[in-house]
């Protein structure tokens, strides 16, 4: 059945069907209406679960932590400042194996304060040990959800899971949206069952210390579970898929990628417009193809392999990047691709940050000059006159 | 019965790493004694967590949970929620503890936050007067004039140059149910107040004074005796508090001069080598005078 | 695929740890003036004082000399002995 849902709301109806027991949130554009649509199912009894309405979002990701020791699955959501105030808990929720699910309405990081769309405040956690999933547009958003849990959940990963969705872009986007019914969430989640948890019956010490003979291995671990992640995900993608229909792809999605000398690879809701340009520059006949990152960590690197092998041409668009090294994406593609008997130019593309809007045509362009230079790193849109009259001393 | 079988039953087991003497994992110990086995107990870190979690080593005979530094009370907010959500909240009691720098300074903003939400939670704070788990440094419950790593004594300080933050009565602004004070020096007045504590719903908050023989400096076995002088000279008032009201105070027979309890103490001996330092015994006299007069103690 | 997890500790497992060999003094219970107030097993830091009908001792496998018992028994029928090792 569809439905025409904003964004945010849409979010919060995938996160009511998912059943969680504990929700603890403090608001923070543009992650407000998702929480504000939870609180109001609680409130009237759709939602039978536990609200806490925390001082910030520090105490939100650990009152998820204390929840899902004690056994519930447990929700929050954040952006931004938000996400960087948790970063400790999510470092520890993530070492814990407590597989939460977060949604990250990503914004961009201050200062300068700004509260739009880019992707920099989710890469300050792409070392930390959680999942991190990207979505195109709502319906993905909606559907990863469901995604997130099952595989978080499942006993060979055991991680915490972060969905993320740009901020306004998607959250507050109205989108007709394919919904699920509680049957087939039921149906296709089951009840959540850690392996341990706080319970006076059976006593367990969580959260030791681990000295130089002990920690290493800890690490160790955590990376079988994020390797395990790659399975874990094509398998519950795919009975996803295979039950409802959605979900092309898995880890990565391919678009018009058969014989494509040039590739764009992207994340999140950019991938719109890309594929639009795809279609246009196929219409022209000129075999370009598009391949998006839908999973971050895991990082899909034979994957990438892959299908990028036969690639000419690769450009790399994100909205983020490292100061002092360059685009993010770029970066661990080129590591990926590298000593690929083709050897394919790769360029890397840094856009849209702080909500700068990307229009087709600056997209066009991108490919126009592709030919011309093969850049690192290049500013798209960058506006020369500010930087001289504003930003040089 | 004369059977090693009843140290069995203590939550807190041996084997631990904690100091001889120490005063922080007796008071653990008389707590979750008191509390009984149907809990689950959450610690920030500190000497109580690393001392007795060194794995494979645990010396908890109850489920616990160590987070971070300044969570215990947000951690024990979300098993609360999940105990409710679960339908055993009212079976299954939570403790939270921490440390006097977990509570009053890093975990503050967390605790107030547990407290303002009204969460059915015992939280404990463990007071030894400063960081001892990275080596005596000054927290906020620091008393006046303690020499500490990082508030030494020398030719231009008397060392800890601030009072100590009044937690209980932070704790009181939150108007929560139950508030008490206590000492490791008196041992049946912790059992008490832990039972008592727990039989109260919403938001229980306990510090507990445990004298540390290495930060302080005084003799492994002098623990007990250094804590009840604390009490003794008015220092160190025990009371508790009942829905904003004191409903009970501990009645000092015969009121001992601070320097009968500061001066056992290597952190305070610098006031006891000048006559400057004599003024600052009377400033500290003038404090334990004051909280006689406010408590009602003598 | 290998199943992994994050490290859990086992209730009381502790006790492995042998903390005796901490000590340079030991209690010594004389079983003479005892008025079985419990104020040892109460205050010891290491929940390691047993006993019951004025008969008390301590698990030498972990009690680390502190003293606190001998220091605080009312009646003195606890002492401390130098550990001869």
């Amino acid at each position: 059945m569809k439905k025409v849902l904003e964004g945010s709301k849409a979010i919060a109806e995938a996160v009511k069907l998912c059943r969680p027991q504990v929700i603890s949130a403090y608001p923070i554009t543009p992650q407000t209406h998702i929480v504000e649509a939870l609180s109001r199912m609680v409130a009237e009894g759709q939602l039978k679960a536990e609200f806490i309405n925390v001082e910030s979002e520090f105490s939100a990701a650990s009152v998820i932590l204390g929840a899902c020791a004690a056994g519930s699955r447990a929700y929050s959501t954040t952006t931004s400042q938000g996400l960087l105030l948790m970063v400790e808990v999510l470092f520890n929720l993530a070492g814990m194996r407590l597989p939460v699910v977060l949604t990250c309405t990503n914004r961009s990081v201050s200062a300068p304060i700004n509260i739009w769309n880019d992707h920099q405040d989710v890469m300050t956690i792409r070392d930390a040990g959680l999942i991190l999933l990207f979505a195109e547009d709502n319906q993905e958003a909606y559907d990863l959800h469901f995604v997130a849990y099952k595989v978080g959940e499942s006993k060979e990963v055991s991680l915490p899971v972060v969905v993320n969705m740009d901020g306004f872009i998607l959250t507050h986007a109205y989108e007709p949206i394919e919904i699920l019914t509680q049957e087939q969430v039921d149906e296709f989640l089951p009840p959540f069952q850690p392996l341990k948890k706080l319970d006076p019956e059976n006593p367990a010490t969580f959260g030791m210390l681990a000295d130089p003979g002990w920690y290493l291995e800890t690490r160790i671990s955590m990376q079988k579970a994020m390797e395990n992640s790659k399975s874990v995900l094509k398998q519950v993608i795919g009975e996803f898929r295979q039950k409802f229909g959605r979900l092309a792809g898995d880890l990565l999605e391919t678009y018009r990628m058969e014989q494509a000398k040039t590739a764009f690879v992207a994340m999140g809701s950019m991938v719109g417009t890309l594929k639009d340009m795809v279609d246009e520059e196929r219409d022209k006949g000129n075999p370009v193809g598009l391949v998006k990152v839908r999973s971050f960590r895991p990082f899909p690197e034979e994957e990438l392999r892959e299908v990028l092998g036969s690639a000419e041409k690769i450009l790399v668009l994100e909205k983020a990047f490292s100061l002092g090294l360059g685009g993010i994406l770029y970066h661990e593609l080129r590591s990926a691709l590298y000593g690929l008997p083709l050897s394919p130019q790769i360029s890397g593309y840094v856009l849209g940050l702080g909500g700068r809007d990307i229009p087709k045509k600056s997209l066009s362009k991108i490919l126009e000059d592709f030919n011309k230079t093969t850049p690192a790193l290049n500013f798209v849109d960058a506006k020369e006159n500010i930087l001289k009259e504003h930003l040089y001393v | 019965m004369f059977d090693k079988e009843m140290t069995e039953k203590n939550s807190v087991a041996p084997g631990h790493n904690a100091c001889s003497g120490c005063g922080l994992v007796l008071a653990a110990r008389l707590v979750l004694n008191a509390a009984g086995k149907d809990i689950i107990v959450t610690t920030a870190t500190g000497c109580l967590e690393v001392t007795t979690t060194n794995y494979p080593h645990s010396a908890w005979r109850v489920p616990w949970i160590h987070s971070l530094f300044e969570n215990s009370s947000a951690v024990a907010s979300g098993i609360e929620a999940a105990l409710k959500a679960q339908g055993k909240a009212d079976k299954i009691k939570v403790i939270s503890q921490g440390g006097d720098g977990a509570t009053a300074d890093i975990g503050m903003m967390c605790l107030s936050g547990m407290f303002e939400r009204g969460h059915d939670i015992l939280y404990v704070c463990y007071d030894n007067e400063a960081y001892m788990n990275t080596g005596i440094q000054r927290s906020s419950l620091t008393p006046f004039d303690a020499s500490t790593s990082t508030t030494p004594f020398g030719k231009y300080s008397f060392g800890n140059p601030t009072n100590k933050k009044d937690m209980p009565a932070i704790a009181a602004a939150h108007h929560i149910p139950y508030i008490a004070t206590a000492s490791v020096a008196y041992p049946q007045d912790i059992e008490k107040k832990v039972k008592k504590a727990l039989q109260i719903k919403g938001p229980k908050y306990l510090q507990l004074h445990a004298p540390c023989p290495l930060g302080w400096g005084f003799k492994t076995a002098y623990s007990i005796k250094i804590a009840k002088l604390a009490v003794q000279t008015g220092l160190y008032p025990l009371f508790e508090m009942e829905n904003g009201v004191i409903t009970s105070r501990k009645k000092l027979a015969r009121v001992l001069p601070v320097e009968a309890y500061l001066k056992e103490q290597t952190r305070f001996k610098h006031l006891f080598v000048s006559e400057d330092g004599k003024k600052e015994l009377e400033r500290i006299q003038a404090m334990a005078n004051e909280n006689i007069k406010k408590f009602g103690l003598a | 695929m290998q199943t992994t997890k994050t490290l859990y500790g086992e209730p009381g497992s502790s006790v492995q740890n042998k903390t005796g060999s901490w000590r340079t003094e030991r209690p010594v219970f004389l079983h003479k003036t005892c008025t079985d107030c419990f104020l040892c097993v109460l205050v010891c830091p290491d929940g390691v004082v047993f006993g019951s009908n004025k008969i008390y001792d301590v698990d030498l496998d972990y009690c680390k000399g502190c003293g606190i018992c001998a220091e605080e028994c009312p009646v003195k029928d606890i002492v401390m002995e130098r550990e001869v090792k």
